[in-house]
């Protein structure tokens, strides 16, 4: 007898597997619950408390990570500059996956001019490289975090748009899609009900995948100096004032670069994980 | 396969143009007012006038976006607000440092990448894969300004290996080049080692094998031609992140490039040279793409250009 696995137990049945990808996942929840009770957690005012006497001195009991060039508890500073770096993150992922994701079904499963017209639009994206987008916007926008988001966010419109198209046309050509507009559905209901849902493990993988390079895009623009600007204890700023000093007090700069790149590290893994466990091409490979 | 490349390249023409419109509507968009920027701070508001009719920004936008558009076509781009030089001669002096870095990057990247992906591939599950994918993901984690950081304070400070900044002899060259590759040798060797887990189970593998080919043959000759595929469009894409990257690199190196002109230039609103600039990258990816598509052509003789 073949047991029947709901689309969810499977998913979960092989993501169990993935012994990185949960641990990754149990860091980057302990990371949102930092985040988010930051307030509590840090000892010292992230901001504006100054101690000048043991300026970019080394981590202690009392001052676990150190204290960086102007007498700040960098510790404090970098469990609130975490609410910044995750929520850039997820909000510019969530904002380019939910712009792109609508861009892509309606290109894919109208073609005609919509799809030309799009599709056009995201050439035109791709024809700037990189971080050279966000640089061009947050130049025209002026920094700060909010533009920043929006910079990162348009960044990821044009990919999720291109994969959810193309995963739209192979889907609307499926027995039971035609099964469905057969018995009447008006097209709202078979993209939304049908079509998207099929298309969720590819944005899945694909925007896990992105919040970590959102992240590392967002510090860049502040290290740049073009995003968060000081005192604001965003880790990419922290290593950029780091820099002035870092013979003496190298902690500066490698404290905050560790929180980047375990943060953006288990994205990563949480997305290679995830790619594992819904693509079903791997299965027949092992 | 020259139609081909002809059809391509004219093909190009109406996105550089959209990407043209796009940069200089962009740029008037700027906050604060270019004149008055170029003009200084202490300037009087006749001299702000003046400068404003000298760099032609009381005329109407559509005008002046011709007159943008047929020098650029001319390559000339006007002049520098900051320095009062031609843009395109501060380009020129920027260009070849970018350059040169960006192919010293890609070329020690890819090679590197490609190593360990076929390493990864052939050992597949057992330590040099491990090891490899594990170099690979904490390499596409590690932001580039905190490795150049890193690397420049214990090799160039710390252990004096290395010149800290500037860009005049070879050795200038090798930590601003690791830090910008780094990145893309990982995606490389990732991406290089699931093409190869994919061709090498395919038919034509296990006929080579089954026929007595030696292995090492089989791996370069059968399977690494047929990986090469996929590989060259990653290439082609991961060359646009390496133009972007420059910009980071070089703020880190201090590197007389273009990446740093157009902070410089954002910095001080300096309009001419962001148009121009953020014009050049775009061209020099698409133009990269292109070449991309036509080398497929010679990897793949399946491919055939109409």
């Amino acid at each position: 007898m073949t047991v029947v696995r709901s689309p969810w137990s499977e998913f979960w049945r092989k993501f169990r597997k993935q012994k990185l990808a949960l641990l990754s996942l149990a860091f980057i929840v302990l990371l949102v619950v930092i985040a988010l009770a930051a307030r509590w957690i840090a000892p010292f005012d992230a901001e504006n408390y100054f101690d000048y006497n043991c300026i970019n001195q080394l981590p202690s009991r009392a001052h676990w990570f150190g204290v960086d060039a102007l007498g700040r508890d960098i510790f404090s500073r970098i469990v609130v500059g975490s609410r910044i770096s995750l929520a850039t993150g997820f909000a510019s992922v969530a904002l380019g996956a939910f712009t792109g994701t609508a861009l892509g079904l309606v290109s894919g499963y109208y073609e005609g001019w919509a799809d030309r017209v799009i599709m056009r639009v995201c050439d035109v994206l791709f024809a700037f490289p990189g971080i050279l987008l966000a640089i061009g916007i947050v130049a025209v926008l002026g920094g700060g975090i909010f533009n920043v988001v929006m910079a990162v966010a348009i960044f990821s419109v044009p990919t999720t748009a291109r994969l959810v198209r193309g995963s739209t046309l192979s889907l609307k050509h499926l027995t039971y899609i035609e099964a469905i507009r057969s018995v009447g559905a008006s097209d709202a209901v078979i993209l939304f009900r049908h079509i998207l849902p099929g298309t969720i493990p590819v944005i899945v993988v694909y925007t896990t995948m992105r919040i970590g390079t959102s992240i590392i895009t967002a510090a860049s623009l502040s290290f740049l100096g073009l995003g968060a600007q000081p005192p604001t204890p965003e880790w990419g700023a922290m290593l950029n004032e780091a820099r002035t000093d870092m013979v003496n007090a190298p902690h500066l700069a490698i404290i905050p670069s560790l929180a980047i790149f375990l943060t953006v590290l288990a994205f990563n893994l949480l997305g290679d994980g995830l790619r594992d466990a819904l693509d079903p091409k791997l299965e027949q490979r092992c | 396969m020259f139609r081909y490349a002809l059809k391509r390249l004219l093909g190009l023409i109406p996105t550089l143009f959209i990407v043209a419109i796009f940069v200089f509507f962009f740029i008037h968009l700027l906050p604060g007012d270019p004149a008055r920027l170029a003009a200084g701070q202490e300037a009087s508001a006749q001299d702000v006038e003046l400068i404003r009719k000298d760099l032609g920004l009381d005329k109407p936008l559509p005008q002046q976006f011709l007159r943008f558009t047929s020098g650029a076509l001319r390559g000339d781009f006007g002049k520098s607000m900051r320095t009062k030089r031609p843009v395109m001669t501060e380009i020129a002096e920027r260009f070849p440092y970018t350059l040169n870095l960006t192919f010293a990057a890609m070329s020690w990247s890819v090679v590197f990448g490609l190593l360990v992906g076929i390493i990864s591939a052939i050992h597949r599950n057992h330590l040099p894969d491990h090891l490899g994918m594990t170099l690979a993901v904490s390499g596409i984690s590690f932001p580039s300004f905190a490795l150049g950081l890193l690397l420049m304070s214990v090799f160039s400070v710390g252990l004096k290996w290395f010149p800290t900044v500037g860009a005049d002899t070879p050795r200038h060259y090798i930590l601003p080049a690791i830090t910008l590759g780094a990145g893309v040798a990982a995606v490389m060797a990732r991406f290089t080692r699931s093409a190869f887990l994919d061709v090498l189970k395919d038919d034509y593998i296990r006929t080579a094998r089954s026929k007595g080919v030696a292995e090492s043959m089989v791996i370069l000759k059968h399977g690494l031609r047929n990986a090469m595929i996929p590989v060259v469009t990653m290439m082609g894409l991961q060359f646009g992140f390496l133009l972007g990257g420059s910009i980071v690199v070089e703020r880190v190196f201090n590197w007389p490039g273009m990446g740093r002109l157009l902070l410089d230039a954002v910095d001080m609103r300096d309009y001419p040279v962001i148009q121009a600039e953020v014009l050049l990258f775009s061209l020099q990816f698409i133009l990269v793409n292109l070449v991309v598509d036509l080398l497929y052509g010679i990897i793949n003789p399946t491919i055939r250009y109409k």
